[in-house]
């Protein structure tokens, strides 16, 4: 290759590698919260609830296969959805750190689950538009999915606020321990401004205002409270995780670390 | 238990009952009942339990204890009379041959 072609291949070499970045992004942030909601089956407080649970669980897998399929198809190095679900280390995981927190009580559970929904749906919302029209197809799946989960998750934030003292001591709690994560949903970098440029991603002080918006509303709704933000040294985005993540993984992986190949 | 001061348990969630509506122009049939706090969470629970196989376009809820039931042991006064009553079926014309579609 001339230097001259290649200078002018760079660009692109660029933006390739910051496009599958951020399907991984979003296809392991998919990925790790449904893996992690796939840990009440069996024990949610009632039948209909566990059920509820395994139903939003299955949506978000649903929307990791999607995504991380695309992910390997740009990557070009043939790896497939199970690949990269299966066979990647934490530090390759690229999900928000948010995603990864344990489900602790039922209530903590929904504060992840409703911060999260709220983050979806400003997303895939715009993403709808995106010039990348793979992008924009499964993101206009996603969304309806994403509008029941928010239906769940804040009606379910609502009842236990405003519930008994103990639902909502319980809840407010949950909230204030899961706000420092929030952070990084809005925290845009390299990757995310490149998107924005070529008109694949949305801006993400835009989503913000709005999941803001939408997030006072809840609370209020509620009777919680908006804790102050906080500083974060996690940075899920780049691969830099809690401690959680690793156990997520190593029992989601294991079947396949141990028996390479297995099917069924 | 000592924990005198603590509200008691809540009480369980009330009964609904759920109708489901398989295609547009169907009606609803009832299909089950289930436990839920109010109108809402029953309506998502209805879908979480019983339209995940795609069962359903349309979901109705209504508390059971809004049903009113005939009483058992008068099935007999309600049920009865109509059984020797057989010619309230339509079956006993002689369906002219002309006549394809009946």
């Amino acid at each position: 290759m001339s230097r001259a072609v290649a200078a002018a291949a760079r660009p692109d070499r660029a933006l390739h590698e910051a496009l599958l970045r951020y399907v991984l992004r979003l296809g392991d942030t998919s990925l790790v919260l449904g893996q992690r909601l796939g840990e009440w089956v069996g024990h949610a407080p009632t039948l209909e609830e566990d059920l509820g649970l395994a139903n939003l669980a299955l949506d978000l897998i649903g929307q990791a296969r999607l995504l991380l399929t695309y992910a390997g198809e740009i990557e070009g190095r043939e790896r497939d959805e199970d690949a990269l679900a299966y066979l990647r280390d934490a530090p390759e995981f690229f999900n928000l750190a948010l995603a990864e927190q344990p489900n602790g009580d039922f209530g903590c559970t929904i504060v992840r689950q409703w911060l999260m929904d709220s983050w979806q749906l400003e997303i895939y919302t715009s993403l709808q538009e995106s010039t990348d029209s793979r992008l924009a197809a499964i993101a206009a799946k996603a969304l309806k999915e994403t509008r029941y989960h928010y239906r769940f998750s804040s009606g379910w934030l609502v009842r236990l606020g405003d519930g008994t003292a103990e639902s909502h001591e319980r809840v407010q709690r949950a909230v204030d321990e899961l706000w420092r994560f929030t952070g990084e949903l809005f925290a845009a970098d390299e990757v995310d401004e490149r998107m924005v440029a070529v008109g694949i991603a949305p801006p993400l002080s835009t989503a913000e205002a709005h999941w803001s918006a939408r997030v006072d509303e809840d609370l209020r709704a509620a009777s919680l409270k908006r804790p102050a933000a906080q500083p974060y040294p996690w940075h899920g985005k780049r691969g830099v995780h809690t401690e959680h993540l690793g156990y997520v993984l190593a029992e989601m992986q294991h079947l396949q670390r141990t028996y390479p190949g297995a099917r069924w | 238990m000592t924990d005198a001061g603590k509200p008691p348990a809540s009480p369980e969630w009330p009964l609904f009952e759920v109708f489901i509506r398989s295609r547009a122009g169907l009606e609803h049939k009832h299909v089950g009942s289930l436990h839920a706090a109010d109108a809402r969470m029953a309506i998502e629970h209805a879908r979480d339990v019983y339209t995940r196989r795609q069962e359903g376009v349309s979901i109705w809820v209504v508390r059971s204890v809004q049903i009113i039931a005939s009483d058992p042991e008068e099935a007999d006064a309600l049920f009865e009379p109509a059984r020797d009553k057989v010619y309230r079926h339509p079956s006993f014309y002689v369906i002219p041959d002309e006549v394809k579609n009946l």
